[in-house]
């Protein structure tokens, strides 16, 4: 499974930082996602893509999160040689992300 | 006002936006305003340049276009518009305007100019000013084309209040475009912080336009959007405590839903108990998305806390030049020629090239986006070869597009469609500076 399946997202820039949101279909996965799909995790499936440390925001009432991250260094919107200048393509890079198995439908059932 | 709905639309989410979505709103939208956003961070130091050239220009290259379009059909419905597309030029904005308004037998309108965003003679005073990038102001010498300093609400209320049909503004901050008329007819004090955050979520859903009725959103087969070829751009019908329904005009293309919302609420922000505009302080952390109809999402739970101290300014230097090439390969191996065409020119470059500052190599179809992470997959049909690279001279920069545009009698075999280009980079960055230095002035004056 991965991140597409159950997570929409949009990407959009300023300066050199781009912030990616990640939102659930389904509110119930969002507890789910929330362990999964980590600042960490996120660093390390798109490590060729950005710089330095991800910051997740949690926004638990609309069943999203929100990660603020750094291009590589020149690559701000104006300087970049990147065919994507804006960084708008990352969330598609982000959603391509594989979840590990849900071991149980502890979310689901309420019960974690 | 107190006691009803007030009715915003989105007529322009960027510069070159469509123009018919602004129309329909105008005639069918029962509007109060019509709020155009057409300024980003870039635009407006381009608009200098443009006002460099012709004292007469640097205001947005379709004003004129969408205010033929939509200010009879204001007009007749009493619809007041607000816009930014003064860019670098409000007061010739504000001429061009007025004099379009006399020739369409709209004499009597009152059009309205902001001005003080433009803090280009402060910056320069002020050379020891800090930049994003810890350097001084100094570092950017006579590169510096531009400085203008994010403005919020107040001189839009001022216009607002002495009655302008239309009000234009330079740079002005997104969400303060919508905010400003919920001030002005709601009587919101500007340290209302709770009703000055809502209305910014407000703002912010609305900035981009068709991005939250359904633009930018779709996915066949996940995420289908209907009729996006005619979408339509949204509605807020706001009430006096900040809360908003979003929607758009019954049968116009695109979707108003949760998801639509959602993905713009969070577009381009970084915390969002912290969005900072030069009004407040926004927290989007408390919002609460609820569908009351089709089309129809209510908007609650904006809060606020004190505005920021300064004002971010945007700087628009010069900074060299990109220049490109590229060709393109097809069929069996067409891949292994892409890479040896990339081979030759990066050789070449290496070998001859020292004035080119920075070089980047793409596979257009394997790798061009995401590197590694698209590398990986299979063998294309087709790949699109492309070098770009920076350079300080304009000569320089052009070499790179000869490099590529060589390989047709030089290169791999069945090399086809080369193009190379030429541009100037005109970057931007950013410092602070205090409120107090920034003075804007309102001008209406009556067409």
């Amino acid at each position: 499974m991965t991140l597409r399946d159950l997570a929409h997202s949009r990407s959009g820039d300023k300066g050199t930082l781009v912030n990616c949101s990640v939102i659930a279909y389904d509110p119930r996965d969002f507890e789910y996602l929330m362990e999964v799909v980590t600042a960490d995790a996120v660093k390390a499936h798109l490590r060729d893509l950005i710089h330095g440390d991800v910051a997740r925001y949690l926004l638990p009432s609309l069943g999203a999160m929100n990660f603020v991250m750094a291009r590589p260094p020149g690559n701000s919107v104006t300087r970049t040689l990147a065919l994507d200048a804006h960084g708008k393509s990352i969330s598609s890079a982000l959603l391509e992300m594989i979840l590990p198995d849900r071991s149980l439908p502890a979310s689901r059932g309420g019960i974690g | 006002m107190k006691g009803r709905t007030l009715r915003l639309g989105a007529g322009a989410g960027y510069s070159g936006d469509r123009i018919e979505p602004a129309v329909q709103l105008a005639a069918h939208g029962q509007l109060d305003y019509l709020v155009f956003e057409c300024l980003a961070e870039r635009t407006i130091a381009l608009s200098q340049q443009a006002r460099a050239r012709d004292e007469r220009a640097g205001f947005d290259p379709l004003l004129l276009d969408r205010m033929r379009a939509v200010l009879p059909i204001c007009r007749a419905n009493g619809v007041r518009v607000i816009t930014n597309m003064g860019a670098a030029n409000p007061a010739g904005a504000a001429d061009a305007v007025r004099a379009l308004a006399r020739d369409a037998g709209l004499a009597g309108l009152h059009v309205a100019a902001v001005t003080g965003d433009d803090v280009l003679a402060q910056v320069r005073q002020d050379q020891d000013a800090v930049l994003e990038t810890g350097e001084s102001v100094h570092s950017l010498a006579d590169r510096l084309v531009s400085a203008n300093a994010y403005i919020g609400v107040e001189p839009i209320v001022e216009a607002l209040a002495q009655d302008a049909d239309v009000v234009i503004t330079g740079r002005a901050a997104d969400p303060s475009l919508f905010l400003a008329p919920q001030v002005h007819e709601f009587g919101w004090r500007l340290d209302d912080w709770e009703r000055l955050g809502a209305g910014t979520v407000t703002g912010h859903l609305l900035e981009c336009a068709g991005q939250v009725t359904g633009g930018y959103f779709a996915e066949p087969g996940k995420k289908d959007v209907v009729d996006l070829a005619h979408l339509g751009f949204p509605i807020a019908e706001v009430g006096e405590d900040g809360a908003t329904v979003i929607t758009k005009v019954p049968g116009s293309g695109g979707c108003v839903s949760l998801a639509t919302c959602k993905e713009q609420l969070l577009y381009e922000i970084h915390d969002p108990a912290a969005y900072y505009t030069p009004d407040v302080v926004a927290d989007f952390t408390a919002v609460t998305l609820t569908e009351v109809g089709r089309d129809r999402v209510r908007v609650q739970g904006g809060r606020g806390r004190t505005r920021p101290e300064c004002l971010k300014v945007t700087l628009g230097y010069r900074d060299g030049f990109v220049g490109e090439g590229q060709i393109s390969y097809a069929g069996g191996g067409a891949r292994r020629r892409a890479q040896l065409a990339l081979e030759i020119v990066a050789a070449r470059i290496s070998e001859y090239g020292h004035a080119i500052e920075e070089l980047r190599c793409d596979l257009i179809g394997v790798d061009a986006l995401h590197g590694k992470l698209g590398a990986s997959r299979g063998e294309p049909y087709e790949v699109r070869v492309r070098v770009a690279g920076r350079a300080q001279s304009a000569s320089a920069a052009a070499w790179i597009g000869n490099e590529v545009e060589a390989l047709y009698t030089n290169g791999p075999a069945g090399g086809a469609g080369a193009t190379r280009l030429v541009r100037q980079i005109l970057a931007v960055t950013s410092m602070l500076l205090p409120r107090d230095q920034v003075r804007c002035q309102v001008d209406v004056r009556e067409a």
